[in-house]
């Protein structure tokens, strides 16, 4: 497997850290600030325990982290599909 | 048919062309009382407790391939039960005694082989830890031993002890561990159930659940046709979460390929199991000779039953590390199977939110140790509807209730367990 890092271009899939599902969003915890987090509520609580357990894990196109350890640092995001390996695409984490 | 020395003899004489049929054989009905998704271990070690221990009507285990042909057919063939944690060692434990009567239960040779289990630790700070764990295993009524350096050469003469990056300082061993032939397994599991009038379908698919209008479960879509039933068990390992969504439930698990890899036969050279600390290996010898050996997960999310070939090289050296004389033998075979890696490494047998249907998962890659355990407390739970002492602590719910059973410490991150 290779991937085309927006700013190295093809590198082998060894070069790369695999950072998992990147579809789940961290919940807000606007309602946490400066409180007791004993209270956190119900609905808070499943949202947290959906974006930290739960996943599609589809077979099929996959949106996911890697980090590119052996050249750039930079985090991307690709798609790729989980039957076939074949990367559909690459675009940098930070937006440019 | 029963084997016995006189079939044996009497086959032998005709040239062997007159040996009935194992399992199978028979046509999909529209009705069962209960239906098992997936022919691997898990699935017919069920059927076969559920017809032997239960009474619940008739049974079928629906096969999308071949029996055997999941990952009861790839595994490295370890088992064992040297774990550490509450909910886990007594069910690990079971599966063990379940394996140590297997083979005269079932009437078939699963070459189930009690040669030992040996971790290697390679620091005192590890060595201090399989005292810990040793001495949980002993606490529960399970056999382990703490050897030093001579203990571990003695057992395995071969070792490279002074490596100077990881030195060995001793190790965990199981003596009741071992190796079982792992295609014999689910062979005499699907013979064994077969003969208890299990119907075991092959090359039908589940494509899909039937439910009526509360949303409860009438029956399976299948590749051959619509099944009914009011009771479904799915045993699919790395496809659970493909099984889940046809039914709009989401798990807490991610599928992953794991390789493992056999070389050409050689003699007699390792007769125990063994496994590197610091890296991850687990390496033993079968009984043609070849070394059969793992380690870890390609580490993505992958439904491709094959691995990468940066993996194979990491394997590799890690073999070398502990036992450079690998290094001359040629590896003949390697392939991949689909884990079903759960988040805290732990596996879930429970109900579904849907009403009748009921998931056996998240074995990661210790569910061939587990076959006889996990078929024989999912029967006790398809029949019942209620967990077995032994798997009562694998609940989806500890995961929202924050009690995860997580033996290596490393969080939710399913390609690290
Ligand atoms: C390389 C490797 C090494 C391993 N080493 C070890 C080890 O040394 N010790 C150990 O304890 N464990 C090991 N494991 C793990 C162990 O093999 C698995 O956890 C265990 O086999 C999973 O249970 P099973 O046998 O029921 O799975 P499988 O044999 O995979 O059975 C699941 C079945 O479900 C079928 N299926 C899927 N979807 C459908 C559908 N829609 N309809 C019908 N059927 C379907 C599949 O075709 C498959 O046959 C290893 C696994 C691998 C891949
Ligand atoms: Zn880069």
């Amino acid at each position: 497997m290779r991937i085309d890092c927006p700013y190295c271009g093809g590198r082998d899939v060894s070069e790369f850290v695999y950072g998992g599902d990147a579809t789940k969003v961290r919940p807000e915890t606007g309602e946490l600030e400066g409180g007791d987090v004993r209270e956190v509520s119900d609905g808070l609580r499943k949202l947290f325990y959906e974006y930290v357990y739960v996943r599609d894990n589809p077979r099929g196109d996959h949106e996911e982290h890697w980090y590119h350890a052996g050249g750039c640092r930079s985090w991307l995001r690709v798609c790729r599909n989980t039957a076939t390996h074949e990367v559909k695409w690459v675009k940098s984490e930070a937006g440019d | 048919m029963r084997y016995s020395a006189f079939s044996l003899f009497k086959n032998a004489l005709l040239g062997h062309k007159h040996w009935g049929r194992a399992w199978g054989g028979v046509d999909l009905k529209d009705r069962y009382d209960v239906v098992i998704v997936g022919g691997g271990g898990h699935g017919l070690a069920c059927a076969y407790y559920l017809s032997k221990h239960h009474n619940v009507g008739k049974i079928a285990v629906l096969e999308k391939g071949w029996i055997g042909s999941g990952n009861v057919g790839r595994n490295t063939t370890i088992i064992r039960s040297n774990y550490m944690l509450e909910g886990n060692i007594p069910f690990y434990e079971l599966s063990m005694k379940l394996w140590e009567g297997l083979e005269s239960d079932i009437n078939f040779n699963a070459m189930v082989s009690q040669r030992g289990v040996l971790n290697l630790c390679h620091s005192d700070a590890q060595y201090d830890a399989f005292c810990r764990r040793g001495n949980a295993m002993r606490v529960h009524g399970v056999d382990s031993e703490i050897l030093d350096v001579d203990g571990v050469l003695k057992l395995v003469p071969e070792l490279e002890v002074e490596n100077a990056r990881f030195c060995v300082k001793g190790g965990l061993f199981q003596p009741r561990g071992g190796t079982v032939r792992h295609d014999a397994v689910a062979w005499g599991y699907a013979r064994a159930a077969s003969r208890r009038g299990v119907d075991i379908i092959e090359n039908c698919e589940v494509l899909g659940f039937l439910r009526d209008s509360a949303g409860c479960v009438e029956g399976v879509e299948t590749s051959l046709g619509l099944v009914k039933t009011g009771k479904v068990g799915l045993c699919v390992a790395g496809n659970s979460s493909r099984l889940a969504d046809m039914v709009d439930v989401k798990l807490p698990l991610e599928s992953h390929v794991l390789q493992a890899f056999v070389t050409e036969s050689v003699k007699p050279l390792l007769d125990t199991v063994l496994t590197f600390g610091a890296g991850h290996l687990y390496i033993s010898q079968s009984d043609k000779g070849s070394l059969v050996f793992g380690g870890d997960l390609d580490g993505y999310n992958s439904y491709a039953q094959r691995g990468s070939l940066p993996l194979v090289e990491h394997i590799a050296e890690d073999a070398m590390a502990i036992l450079p004389m690998l290094g001359r033998l040629r590896i003949l075979r390697s392939w991949g199977g689909i884990m079903d890696m759960s988040m805290d490494g732990s596996p879930v047998m429970d109900r579904m939110p849907v009403e009748g249907i009921y998931i056996n998962t998240g074995w990661c890659y210790g569910g061939f140790k587990a076959v006889p355990a996990a078929g024989w407390c999912f029967a006790h739970l398809l029949a019942k509807g209620e967990s077995h002492d032994a798997s009562k602590a694998y609940r989806w719910d500890r995961f929202e209730r924050g009690f995860m059973i997580d033996e290596k410490g490393v969080g939710a991150r399913p390609a690290s367990h």
